[in-house]
């Protein structure tokens, strides 16, 4: 059986087939080089949001490229939410009438799951239950998965996401975008203890996050020393990746002892760092991460969702539906959204 | 009215002051479209935070820096929060649909409004956060 999974929640056009027996056979993230001659030299930043140019001939050259036709498709998977609204609109009616055409069913995925479902296409995949910790420029979120479709929420940030506390002390450091790869090479080269930046949250009950006053702790850091020497950059970047670290471990180890699971996963963005791959290995749980390829927005996992779903026999019924708020607790098993 | 009286500026000690002005400004201010400029940390999404708290809101409110829009439903106000940071180039909120997204809707927070300049509705409060040594300082600017 195979799928074709559309995703076009925010920045990223990706998409991809998934073949129950060959895996992930074909993919495209759409990147600024790839598809740019087919624009006739649009400037590509102007072409960064622009789902509807980009989506149809993203599906045309991953078909080409996996050597299949459109009629190899048994399904197309679309991410339904959450995301924003006009976005998903592009995919999802795309989606929708690829599949109407064809005579296959449409599944329709929620982004959360597709993302945490992701870890499952890497060679040392967990079993269920495991917690999972979902942790990127846009969330920052422990989920309790059961089972497939069963998924509760143990804690989300409740404000800036962890990725994002990167991306915004880097530019207060001057640092380049995205802030998560920069402020660790500059970390490498930090002294331990000459700041110590708060770890939001750890100091009372609960597995919520809140990353936001991290920007203000570094201000003050920057405009405390008159002269911000290399080494004071590299000293704030050290005590901020270890604040974040610190308290990404402990609510992941918080999680893992109140629900005695012990199998963490760890996606999105921020799961490349380093140093939390080096702390996670102190907890007493097997740690499991997406193929880094798969931690950032795609269309596999879409796809590799929406095939789960349908050899489950949950499609969509044929009506186009997207949603801008979407709790993965709110997951129709049946397959509505 | 009111906002007359707030075009003054107001010192901001702490977060909590923040959220208290949000909370203000619901007495005077339920439709239209709100400005939101200052820099990183200057407490722009604490305000909405404020605002959307006092309405009787319970839910997160999140930094729409990743997903450009936040949008709430409150005893039947559509509120809509925009944070603009990540657009490069204002010609991208069309691509975006910012139109489709804020059809329906009576109250616009707008973070960085300076990085949508020529594609956004125009203001009808435009609110100034700055960062001081000792907090922060609120200017309304009523359009």
């Amino acid at each position: 059986m195979r799928v074709l999974g559309v995703e076009t929640s925010c920045d990223e056009t990706g998409i991809a087939v998934y073949d129950t027996t060959e895996g992930i056979v074909g993919q495209h993230i759409y990147s600024q080089v790839e598809l740019h001659a087919k624009y006739g030299g649009v400037v590509p930043e102007l072409a960064s949001r622009d789902h509807i140019r980009k989506t149809l001939p993203l599906i045309g050259q991953t078909i080409a490229d996996s050597d299949l036709s459109m009629n190899d498709l048994d399904g197309v998977a679309y991410t339904a939410g959450p995301g924003l609204t006009p976005a998903l609109l592009v995919g999802a009616t795309l989606a929708r009438a690829l599949a109407w055409s064809l005579d296959v069913p449409a599944i329709a995925v929620h982004h959360m799951e597709a993302h945490l479902l992701a870890t499952l296409l890497s060679p040392s995949k967990p079993q269920f239950p495991f917690i999972s910790l979902l942790v990127s420029g846009g969330h920052t979120m422990l989920v309790k998965a059961t089972d497939f479709g069963e998924y509760e929420i143990l804690g989300e940030s409740l404000d800036d996401a962890a990725g994002e506390a990167f991306d915004k002390t880097a530019k207060l450091l001057d640092l380049g975008y995205p802030g998560g790869p920069e402020i660790a090479r500059l970390a490498q080269q930090g002294t331990p203890g000459v700041f110590t930046f708060p770890r939001p949250m750890t100091d009372r009950p609960g597995l919520d996050f809140s990353f936001s006053g991290l920007k203000t702790a570094v201000q003050s850091a920057v405009k405390e020393r008159s002269d911000l020497t290399e080494q004071t950059r590299a000293d704030i970047a050290f005590a901020l990746e270890d604040a974040i670290v610190s308290t990404l471990y402990i609510k992941c180890r918080r999680a893992l002892e109140a629900h005695d699971i012990h199998q963490l996963v760890l996606a999105g963005g921020v799961a490349a760092n380093q140093k939390l791959r080096e702390r996670m290995n102190d907890l007493n749980a097997d740690v499991h991460y997406p193929p880094i390829a798969l931690c950032t927005d795609n269309g596999a996992m879409i796809a590799y969702a929406g095939h789960e779903r349908l050899i489950r026999g949950m499609s969509t019924d044929l009506v186009i539906d997207c949603r801008a708020r979407w709790s993965i607790e709110a997951i129709n098993r049946t397959g509505s959204i | 009215m009111g906002l007359a009286k707030a075009s003054r500026h107001i010192e901001l000690l702490d977060e909590a002051a923040t959220l208290a002005l949000g909370a203000d400004l619901t007495t005077q201010f339920d439709s239209g479209v709100v400005y939101l400029r200052g820099d990183l940390g200057a407490g722009k999404t604490t305000l909405v935070r404020g605002y959307l708290r006092a309405l009787g809101y319970g839910g997160s409110v999140k930094s729409p820096t990743y997903t450009l829009v936040e949008p709430y439903e409150i005893d039947g106000l559509s509120i809509a929060h925009l944070d603009l940071y990540r657009v490069t180039d204002p010609v991208e909120l069309e691509f975006i649909g910012l139109e489709d997204v804020l059809r329906d809707v009576s109250l616009t927070f707008i973070e960085w409004p300076e990085r949508g300049e020529g594609y956004l509705p125009t203001a009808d409060l435009v609110i100034d956060l700055e960062i001081r040594r000792d907090g922060r300082v609120a200017r309304f600017v009523l359009l």
